[in-house]
């Protein structure tokens, strides 16, 4: 017998599960149009690989991984891709975000579909399956599987998380009584590839069908896994709290449950697992709760990308139905649109009206009654950190441990005064977040500024260096020059005498053996020039010109 | 009493070596104050306090030269953490210094004529391009500056506000009717 632990806190909402359960899962009909989003999982969004007008076939991958954490998205049918491009997503902002817009064209034809025996498989190789095959967290926070089986230590305890705590949703509840040994499946998957030591599946024991369901599924499997029913009390799903009450180990703040040698997975993602590697499908489909003011709640199995509405409709909603809500009670957010897509994280759908989900009185002051403290499971302070938020002083905020809120709601719902403490939480955890950016934005920016700053000095002082240097070059030269003043005065000397040493020794070359005839010509020339000098001179003296013929 | 005067002066000496030694051995090089000012200021290096850049602007609040309300990119967060960090009153901004909404340099590529000017005055080189070539803009590194628009010859570059984006979204702060109107 296990001996089970407790954690602090936590409350005993109403379950308002029974409705949901009365009938199986139910296939939705094929929708006209599937609007898919490219992110779907915690971190970086997928990016496109197919064009408008592409033809695709069902699982066939319409989107890549980005970056580590990241993850695949698969056509879940086959079709045409109409367009890529910004649709409204169920997200609280109701800021459109790239979707993958496909029309079936009614064939279901899959893609060719390549089973793989995982015992043959290395650890790497498995987790670029799950990374290529689309495997995300299905429990509700789309953290990307293949992340989830680095192990820094030894694993010793691979918890399955079937505890489903919020009130509503059913989903992991009829998957775990209608297909246990799928799951079971796929938790021998997850063990082989975490070598983890032993298997605890926790189930909350408002959920006999589904712990009956697995108890046969793992004795049919002949497996030592131990099927552990959970004392029902919100939030003991989630992952941190299922481990302290199944281990009795807490995580620490700041760390991961594998630093503790516990790691958790969801049986939806289990069941996703155990398909992408037998039956080589990848993640294109989930089971949703669609409960709250319809006629017939109902679970039904839907096609990522099917519009909210069409399985609202599917249910009949009552007439005074007036918003939606996308996850439970306590935790979910409010549909921007109904017609939003369905997506891995979309677990529960709740038609809201007014006298199912009367709104809350006006806020009253907080009259620190600390029953807030009471039941946090995260055991904060949850009146200061309130205090805190609501004046911005979100340093303070830090150091009461904000991080470590999960946002269950249980400190609101207890609240005598009905402020909504949880939307002050994610107020605070957002700024935060935005002004650990900007600081970092700030370091990148003064560091690039620094950079710039010395580079340009740099530059500078290369510039006066070269500068420097030619200087001096000339300078060398300046100095250079006088003594090879000399030489080439030399030079130039030598040669000015070697010049008149030659034209000295030059003679006209016609004045060598001429004719008496041109002698006595020359002579008459040359006495006719004398005559003339001999004018000239005298003509300067007498100022009176001769003409000789 | 000439002992106790002969003990004063020996144990002032004693201190004053002491104190000495120690304003040498221990000498902080620069003022670690100017430190923990550029660290709370935005690192816009834009200029709009009058300072060439943030450095230059904490050195002066921390010679006490400066007013803290001169940074509009810090906002009024940003006067805030100087009072607290310089223990000063608070200072609402004066005069035309009003905080903008986050934007970045867009470059119209089609008008831009390479002439490398914007990239000279960028003070975190976020400007990408050559001469006679098209510039952009790395916009993740873009602080917002404004400093490349009056250099621009061609008035090719704007500056559009950063839209609200899924990734960056933020819970606001609930804010409640106090009473139904009807």
């Amino acid at each position: 017998m296990r001996t089970l632990h407790q954690f602090h806190g936590g409350i005993h909402p109403a379950p308002h599960k029974s409705q949901s359960t009365q009938q199986a899962i139910a296939r939705a009909p094929m929708p006209r149009s599937l609007v898919i989003p490219l992110r779907q999982h915690a971190g970086e969004a997928a990016k496109p690989c197919v064009n408008t007008g592409d033809h695709v076939l069902k699982g066939q991958r319409i989107g890549t991984p980005e970056g580590l954490l990241s993850s695949s998205i698969h056509a879940p049918t086959s079709g045409t891709i109409a367009s890529i491009a910004l649709h409204q997503i169920a997200h609280p902002s109701a800021l459109p975000d790239l979707c993958v817009t496909l029309i079936p064209d009614g064939q279901d034809t899959w893609c060719e579909r390549q089973a793989v025996d995982f015992l043959r498989l290395s650890a790497g190789e498995l987790q670029q399956r799950l990374r290529d095959f689309g495997i995300v967290g299905l429990g509700g926070a789309v953290f990307p599987s293949d992340l989830k089986l680095h192990h820094p230590i030894k694993v010793d305890t691979l918890i399955l998380n079937g505890a489903e705590c919020e009130p509503y949703i059913t989903c992991d509840d009829m998957l775990m009584r209608e297909r246990a040994a799928e799951i079971v499946r796929g938790i021998v998957m997850l063990r082989h590839v975490l070598e983890a030591g032993g298997v605890v599946i926790g189930i909350e024991d408002n959920k006999p069908e589904a712990i009956a369901a697995m108890r046969a599924a793992v004795s049919a499997a002949q497996l030592d896994y131990a099927v552990i029913a959970v004392p029902t009390i919100y939030p003991g799903g989630s992952a941190k709290h299922l481990i302290k009450v199944l281990t009795g180990l807490e995580v620490p703040s700041g760390k991961l449950p594998t630093d503790i040698g516990v790691q958790c997975f969801n049986v939806a993602t289990a069941l996703s697992i155990k398909r992408a590697l037998d039956d080589g499908e990848p993640l294109i489909s989930r089971v949703v709760t669609v409960t709250g003011n319809v006629e017939h709640p109902r679970n039904y199995e839907a096609l990522i990308g099917t519009a909210f509405s069409d399985l609202i409709d599917l249910s009949v909603p009552k007439r005074d139905t007036n918003r939606y809500i996308m996850g439970g009670p306590m935790m979910g957010v409010e549909l921007p649109a109904v017609n939003v897509p369905l997506v891995k994280a979309s677990n529960c759908v709740i038609a809201a009206s007014d006298t199912l989900f009367p709104p809350a009185p006006p806020a009253l002051p907080c009259i620190r009654c600390t029953r807030c403290v009471q039941v946090c499971p995260a055991e904060l302070q949850p009146q200061d950190l309130y205090w805190f938020a609501k004046s911005n002083n979100f340093g303070k905020a830090q150091e009461f441990s904000l991080a470590d809120c999960i946002e269950c709601g249980a400190c609101a719902y207890v609240c005598p005064s009905h402020i909504p403490l949880v939307q002050y939480y994610r107020y605070a955890k957002s700024e935060i977040r935005e002004r650990s950016a900007e600081k970092l934005a700030a370091d990148k920016a003064r560091e690039r500024h620094e950079y710039r700053q010395f580079r340009i000095e740099r530059e500078k002082q290369e510039k006066a260096e070269k500068l420097a240097q030619r200087e001096a070059a000339a300078k060398a030269a300046a100095i250079v020059t006088p003594s090879l003043d000399d030489t080439q005065q030399l030079r130039i000397n030598e040669a000015i005498e070697r010049a008149k040493a030659q034209a000295a020794e030059a003679h006209p070359k016609n004045t060598d053996s001429l004719t008496p005839e041109q002698q006595a010509e020359i002579a008459t020339i040359e006495a006719r020039r004398a005559k003339i000098r001999e004018l000239a001179t005298d003509a300067g003296a007498d100022d009176e010109p001769h003409k000789t013929s | 009493m000439i002992t106790a005067l002969w003990v004063m002066i020996a144990l002032a000496a004693l201190l004053g070596i002491v104190l000495g030694f120690s304003a040498i051995r221990f000498k902080i090089e620069g003022n670690p104050l100017v430190e923990k000012i550029d660290a709370v200021l935005p690192q816009t290096q834009c200029g709009q306090c009058g300072y060439p850049g943030c450095k230059p602007y904490a050195e002066a609040l921390a010679k006490g030269e400066a007013d803290i309300n001169l940074c509009p990119p810090g906002g009024d967060d940003g006067i805030h953490k100087l009072a607290d960090l310089l223990g000063v009153e608070y200072k609402p901004f004066g005069g035309d210094a009003k905080p903008k909404a986050k934007a970045v340099a867009f470059i119209d590529e089609q008008t831009c004529i390479g002439c490398t000017l914007c990239i000279q005055a960028c003070p975190v080189d976020a400007i990408v391009g050559a001469a006679k070539q098209m510039h952009t803009v790395i916009a993740s590194e873009c602080t917002g500056c404004e400093l490349c628009l009056p250099p621009c010859p061609v008035d090719c570059i704007s500056m559009p506000v950063v839209e609200e984006r899924l990734t960056d979204w933020k819970w606001k702060h609930p804010v409640f009717a106090l009473k139904q109107i009807t």
